[in-house]
């Protein structure tokens, strides 16, 4: 008689799932998203991004495809430490578009032909959005962090990802680097606080940006340090966090090109105007990312404070240089006191 | 061995008390917080496009799989069992090996060998992409599950003898007849049992395919990577329990599955 | 279902040996099909595991052999493999004390619902691993609704791995129990021997090779675990990341020889448990069949 019972659950539960898996898929994840999205899917683009700019996305991707040039075209999107993501491409994964945090990531797909080499041609050097190094600390800000040399008091942890694999770590070393260094001019003091920071207050090393906010959500350390964009977005979903942008930062830019093998070239081409759009300038900013789009910036200046010095990579030699000396495996200046700091 | 009652009550809640803390109080609270919203709220998250996909990859990879090992795992028990050539021991080995390798460690094995930069990296020059497609999850999925259905097989091969199949051929059968009429159906809830175990274990793979697979949802996400997604990519924290909840009911059905089998093969 | 995992010590080292062909049996039927059945399961072996796991090996020593142990002897390498061996002893021993009580009351003790939990214990077998992390992350993770908060530290370690490794040593002791024959505890009871110290001198002795069989599988599979320990563990280098993880994180931050190198050293220490296993198994079966 049990052995009956069993037998029957057991054929309703192995129907239940067939009839679940009968239902067409997609690559949406909302609740409620139909799969394909209405009309015929005429081309599929493959987005490859670093882990922070879905929330953009899932506001650009759907005003693109009501647009004519975007009609019909599906979308997959995969999100992920800036640095792997670049090697995963540059070793076969399929991609029609990139987006990474910083521009080495692109240049390894220029050097292997994945990438036109006049990818930044455009007026904005191929970057439609960017942000500002912030630091991310405990609702109330128990430890009255506010500017960078409080992040060397006593006690105080600080999460920031692994610098190689994630672009956002470079950015958030870059920023006390340039402050320490009044923009690079003195060597020796940015990297003198670049060693005691990552020495004596970094413990763990979350591959990307979006790890180390959950890292940080989880309940490790006291500062997290990450893009402003990351911050909005852990703010507006509630969780107990607020952000201090010190005084002196850096200015983010991330990067966005088109893989030239693409099998969609025209939308993928099409996908990349449209991100220097008005419109998608709006939403990206919506999403707390800082448009480059100045006319956009100005509807948008309450959100994004100016802080008083803002570093940029140009102020630092450019990302050719910075990435040689500062943070090339092995033998950049930063990257030994990573290595000798957590090895 | 008569134990007093205090000892066995003892022994009892112990026993009872360390499977409630480490089983049945976390199972339960994930029940609770996946339906604590009602079973629509359910229903709606493993209904999402990228969820039916993710359903649909695991239980396509698990077709891929499971004919595969049923068939080279029944000739790698009848060569074990019924064959004496030199290397047996060997071989018998290598069928073990897939339990002592970390599922990370298949990941990095199959990257070596497949990869661009692999022995076999030429293959991705004539299109014919392993890693980051379906064929690199399929083969960590090989990988893990080639074990089972030979070692469920073996043991029953053994116990009932090779007098059947001997018989047969005096009487005049081919080989194939003999396999397909005396021996599969001879060994017949062992295969099943194996096969059972084959379906738990692909379903609930997981390091191997995370290094392997290309990571986009709808695409090349299974359900235990939709499950890690949601939790980490997405902060989609109900979305993970959700998934997470399903993957357990497949791994319940599963299970009774299991139990109904162990049942039947003990008494056969 | 564990309980075949170990009826592999029962099966003979040779095969029984064939009856001698009754006259006019065909048998050249056979000739071909046996080497050629041989030759594709070894083909099969060969590409599915022995191949990857041969351009592993060469990987890791691209570098030469100061590259591998440079690569393996990496402090935080060692570090890992410090923290992924202790945590795999510890719990390897916590599953062989309440694995065996657990046994042992499914066995000798009957209380209602005892089926249930007797079927219960091959979940963590069925349930994929990072279901396994979810489920404890929720309870014991930062959301806990009673206030233990295990995530990130290496009790969150050995919760997650005591989970996935539950049923090695319950279902390796069970079918020993059960077949232990009672006559000689009885006789001890009626000697005057006190319960604990008939355990002690009777049944342990009969469970000592089940129990070190299953001890021995839970370290193994514990020390490569990674779907579970993935979000409970907080991957904290020094204090609670595991080899498989440290292994991922060299993938990612694109040095794979340092990636294959430590995949080898943390193979090499899993081979070397279970082959230590399978020799103490062949001996204490020689005993026993020498004892019978």
């Amino acid at each position: 008689m049990r052995h009956r019972n069993i037998v029957t659950v057991t054929g309703v539960l192995s129907a239940g799932a067939l009839v679940l898996s009968a239902c067409a898929g997609g690559s949406s994840d909302t609740v409620g998203a139909s799969a394909g999205g209405g009309g015929a899917v005429k081309s599929t683009l493959q987005l490859y991004a670093y882990s922070a700019p879905k929330v953009g996305y899932d506001k650009v991707i759907p005003a693109f495809t009501k647009t004519a040039a975007g009609k019909g075209v599906q979308f997959e999107q995969s999100y992920g430490p800036s640095g792997d993501q670049s090697r995963k491409v540059a070793a076969g994964a399929p991609a029609d578009f990139v987006n990474f945090s910083v521009e080495p990531d692109i240049t390894r797909l220029v050097d292997a032909g994945l990438v036109a080499k006049d990818w930044n041609a455009n007026q904005y050097k191929g970057i439609p959005f960017g942000s500002v190094v912030t630091i991310v600390v405990r609702k109330g800000n128990p430890k009255g962090i506010k500017d960078w040399d409080d992040l060397l008091k006593p006690g105080v942890e600080v999460v920031t990802p692994n610098p190689f694999s994630s672009g956002s770590a470079k950015w958030n070393l870059l920023a006390p680097y340039a402050a320490k260094s009044n923009g690079g001019k003195d060597q020796a003091a940015g990297l003198a606080y670049i060693e005691k920071l990552v020495t004596g207050h970094v413990k763990v090393q979350p591959k990307s940006a979006r790890e180390a906010t959950e890292t940080f959500l989880q309940g490790t350390g006291d500062v997290l340090l990450s893009y402003e964009n990351e911050a909005l977005f852990a703010e507006r979903s509630g969780d107990p966090v607020q952000h201090v942008t010190p005084p002196t930062t850096f200015k983010i830019e991330n990067p966005v090109a088109v893989l030239s093998k693409s099998k969609n070239l025209a939308k993928a081409k099409a996908f990349d105007d449209y991100l220097f759009t008005p419109e998608a300038q709006k939403l990206f900013a919506e999403a707390g990312f800082r448009p480059v789009d100045q006319n956009v910036a100005k509807d948008f200046a309450a959100d994004f404070p100016a802080p008083q010095k803002l570093w940029t990579i140009d102020d630092l030699g450019g990302w050719k240089t910075v990435d040689g000396t500062l943070f090339k495996k092995e033998t950049g200046s930063i990257a030994l006191i990573y290595d000798k700091a957590t090895q | 061995m008569r134990t007093s009652t205090g000892t066995r009550l003892t022994l009892r809640t112990i026993a009872l008390g360390y499977l409630f803390a480490l089983l049945a109080v976390p199972i339960a609270l994930i029940l609770w917080r996946t339906f604590g919203d009602g079973l629509g709220a359910f229903i709606d998250s493993v209904r999402t496009p990228a969820a039916i996909s993710a359903l649909n990859l695991s239980l396509l990879i698990v077709a891929i799989v499971v004919p595969l090992n049923v068939v080279f795992g029944v000739a790698t028990a009848l060569a074990l069992v019924r064959g004496s050539f030199p290397g047996r021991g060997l071989l018998q080995a290598v069928v073990d090996l897939p339990f002592a390798v970390s599922p990370i460690v298949v990941g990095v094995s199959l990257i070596m060998l497949w990869g661009v930069d692999g022995w076999f990296g030429g293959l991705d020059r004539l299109g014919i992409r392993v890693i980051f497609g379906l064929p690199g999850m399929v083969l960590a999925t090989i990988f893990v599950t080639l074990p089972f259905v030979v070692r469920e097989v073996e043991p029953v091969l053994h116990e009932i003898g090779t007098d059947q199949e001997q018989a047969a051929a005096t009487l005049g059968a081919s080989s194939w007849q003999t396999l397909w009429r005396i021996t599969i159906p001879a060994i017949r809830w062992g295969l099943t049992y194996g096969v059972v175990l084959t379906i738990a274990r692909s379903l609930g793979e997981f390091g191997g395919v995370i290094m392997v697979s290309s990571g986009f949802p709808g695409v090349s996400q299974t359900l235990t990577l939709l499950v890690h997604s949601r939790y980490i990519d997405d902060h989609n924290v109900y979305g993970a329990y959700a998934a997470a909840t399903l993957l357990m009911g497949l791994a319940v059905l599963t299970l009774l599955l299991m139990t109904v089998l162990d049942r039947k093969r003990s008494t056969t | 279902m564990t309980a075949t995992l170990f009826r592999r010590a029962e099966v003979p080292a040779l095969p029984a040996p064939e009856a001698p062909p009754t006259p006019g049996a065909p048998k050249a039927r056979h000739g071909l099909g046996r080497p050629l059945g041989v030759g594709l399961v070894g083909l099969w072996l060969s590409l599915i595991v022995l191949l990857p796991l041969a351009a592993l090996t060469v990987a890791s020593f691209d570098q030469g052999w100061s590259g591998f142990w440079d690569a393996v002897t990496a402090p935080v390498a060692l570090a890992s493999l410090r923290v992924t061996v202790l945590v795999s002893v510890v719990v390897a021993l916590v599953n062989a004390v309440m694995g065996t009580l657990i046994a042992w009351v499914l066995v000798r003790d009957d209380f209602p619902g005892k089926r249930f939990v007797d079927a219960l214990i091959d979940l963590p077998f069925a349930l994929p691993t990072i279901v396994a992390s979810i489920v404890l992350l929720s309870l014991y993770g930062p959301s806990s609704p009673i206030g233990i908060h295990l995530n990130a530290t290496r009790p969150g370690l050995l919760v997650a791995l005591a989970f996935v490794t539950l049923p090695f040593v319950v279902r390796s002791v069970q079918p020993v129990l059960i077949e232990a024959d009672r006559e000689v505890e009885e006789a001890a009871a009626s000697l005057g021997a006190s319960g604990w110290t008939t355990f002690r001198r009777i049944v342990l002795p009969t469970l000592a090779p089940a129990v070190i069989g299953g001890t021995g599988l839970s370290f193994a599979r514990a020390i490569g675990e990674y779907g579970s320990v993935v979000l409970i563990g907080g991957n904290i280098p020094r204090k609670t990341q595991v080899t498989s993880q440290y292994i991922q994180q060299q993938i990612e931050i694109d040095r794979p020889v340092n990636a294959a190198a430590v995949s080898v050293a943390l193979l090499a220490i899993a081979f070397v448990t279970l082959f230590v296993l399978r020799l103490f198994a062949s001996r204490s079966q020689r005993r026993e069949e020498a004892s019978a």
